[in-house]
């Protein structure tokens, strides 16, 4: 069973950062509210129109559960008659997109609406310290392995182990990264970066140096998605959900079977069989930049490269600006925000890129956009072809 | 100011043997008794063939990293003023993998592929599975 072309993509929104942070003190409801209301007349649907909601979310209210779809949509006044909290970590809003195109196709929805916001950069909320030693953590926590950055700087070090990857190619994809965000306004990082600067930044947990790491902003997204039929009569060209796929391997990085692989290999294959494309149509990527080493792995575990030649396939900055890979062309989340999770607006950059709406870093003439998002401790995937007419 | 405490296990139905093992100098890990591999970290069925028949068996405790890193900053602020450190991912010689940290060493030479062997650490009132090379 396929979802191809059962859905489209015909709305996005987000909100403005400074600095990193949202302006004037915005609330996590109130960003979404706005990157909500933004997503829908960028379709030229009202609220009224919402049947269907996504959500994945790391705030909520303290307590029990933290129930953050049914907290959100009570403020929106959205009662739905679908809905999905399925939260995976930042690949959440990949997983949300086929399951929504799942749920437009069985009938169960129409129109859906996929959401997210945080506000953990004026919280000051995270630190490096892991999770309460409870459960499965009571066997990774007491060794005081910096979360979650310490498990991404493990596969690298194997990676660099088995392979001979070299910190300059981790460096290669930060600063290729660093070219798009200077080329978006709404950046939160937009100074030049050299290799030697990324090398030269402090070194946080081996091999992983401050410049491999993204950032850590605030942010809210929000995207429409609706029935073919609906699509019809919205404002904006439909994008369409060509294929997806998702899967998760371990949650603690001592139980990934293989430091170098990710589940990509298997979200990714699903996603391009669905689709009936190859790599080689594929114009644009956003591969999800938690670390630099995530993006090299993903690279091969989705087939771009062979194992272990993530590292030549990126040198000479070929994912950069002008190169012959376009990939994370909003600046990422090493250069543009990293709200806790992402995975949402890489979806956001890649419409906005199939639309030929981004200005100065569009890439020409881009028909078909890959989209990988990737949780926890390289723990889930999940992956999105999109296409236009 | 409160005097940061490190994180200790916080022992369940899974895992009390384990650390009681600790404390006794054994490193306890599972074998399957139905498709005899070897589990951990521990659980009440095999992840492998969904057996019941999992039993404690006590391992070698030798093993080879498999990865690491060096916390240069800590793991948050409990963590602060041991840095810089090793965290490695120990693949004992039954297969299994698991978390601890490579003492004994100047951890500039901490590497993958490095044998390394159990070594008991006392912390408050637990028993900590540590590692250090093992020297020929
Ligand atoms: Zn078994």
């Amino acid at each position: 069973m396929s979802i191809k072309n059962a859905a489209a993509i015909v709305g996005v929104g987000d909100v403005e950062l400074e600095k990193g942070k949202v302006k004037d003190g915005q609330s996590v409801l109130q960003i979404q509210a706005i990157a909500a209301k933004r997503a829908l007349e960028d379709a030229g649907l009202t609220k009224d129109d919402v049947d269907g909601i996504f959500v994945a979310g790391l705030w909520g209210l303290p307590g029990v559960g933290s129930f953050p779809s049914v907290i959100l949509s009570e403020y929106l006044g959205i009662q739905p008659r679908y809905t999905d909290s399925t939260q995976i970590g930042g690949s959440a809003f990949e997983a949300h997109v086929g399951h929504a195109a799942a749920a437009i196709q069985a009938g169960l929805c129409e129109v859906a609406l996929i959401l997210y916001g945080s506000t953990q950069r004026s919280e000051k909320s995270r630190s490096l310290a892991g999770r309460p030693p409870v459960l499965t953590a009571q066997y990774e926590t007491p060794f005081g392995l910096p979360s979650p950055a310490g498990s991404y700087a493990m596969a690298a070090n194997r990676h660099m182990h088995q392979y001979g990857t070299k910190p300059e190619h981790l460096a290669e994809i930060a600063v290729a990264t660093r070219k798009w965000a200077q080329l978006n306004p709404q950046a939160t990082l937009r100074d030049p970066l050299s290799i030697d600067d990324v090398l030269n930044s402090p070194m946080i947990t081996d091999p992983l140096h401050l410049l491999d790491c993204c950032l850590v902003t605030d942010g809210a997204g929000a995207l429409v998605i609706v029935s073919a039929e609906r699509a019809k009569d919205c404002r904006k060209k439909p994008v369409w959900v060509l294929g997806q796929g998702e899967s998760h391997s371990h949650w603690s990085i001592q139980a990934m079977p293989d430091l170098t692989v990710t589940s990509a290999a298997q979200s990714g294959k699903t996603a391009f069989e669905m689709a009936g494309v190859t790599h080689d149509e594929i114009d644009v990527v956003q591969i999800y930049d938690s670390f630099t080493i995530t993006v090299l792995l993903t690279l091969e575990s989705l087939g771009f490269c062979k194992p272990g030649e993530g590292g030549d396939f990126i040198s000479n900055q070929r994912t950069a600006p002008g190169g012959d890979f376009p990939m994370n062309t909003n600046g990422g989340g090493l250069s543009y925000a990293h709200p806790g999770m992402y995975g949402i607006f890489l979806l956001i950059e890649a419409v906005r890129q199939l639309r030929g709406e981004c200005g100065e870093r569009q890439v020409k003439d881009a028909k078909i956009s890959l989209v990988n998002g990737t949780g926890g401790t390289l723990s889930s995937t999940s992956v999105v072809i999109l296409g236009r007419d | 100011m409160a005097e940061l405490k490190k994180p200790l296990p916080i022992p369940d139905g899974d895992s009390h043997v384990f650390w009681q093992g600790c404390k006794e100098n054994k490193l306890l890990i599972q074998k399957c008794n139905d498709c005899s591999k070897h589990i951990f970290y521990p659980r009440i069925l095999c992840p492998h063939c969904f057996s019941e028949k999992v039993e404690w068996v006590e391992s070698t405790g030798k093993g080879k990293i498999y990865s690491y890193t060096i916390a240069r900053r800590g793991g948050g602020p409990a963590f602060k003023d041991d840095a810089p450190y090793a965290v490695a991912l120990i693949e004992l010689d039954e297969g299994v993998r698991m978390f601890s940290n490579i003492i004994n060493i100047d951890v500039e030479k901490v590497k993958c592929d490095l044998p390394v062997e159990v070594v008991f650490e006392e912390q408050e009132d637990f028993i900590l599975p540590k590692f250090q090379p093992i020297f020929n």
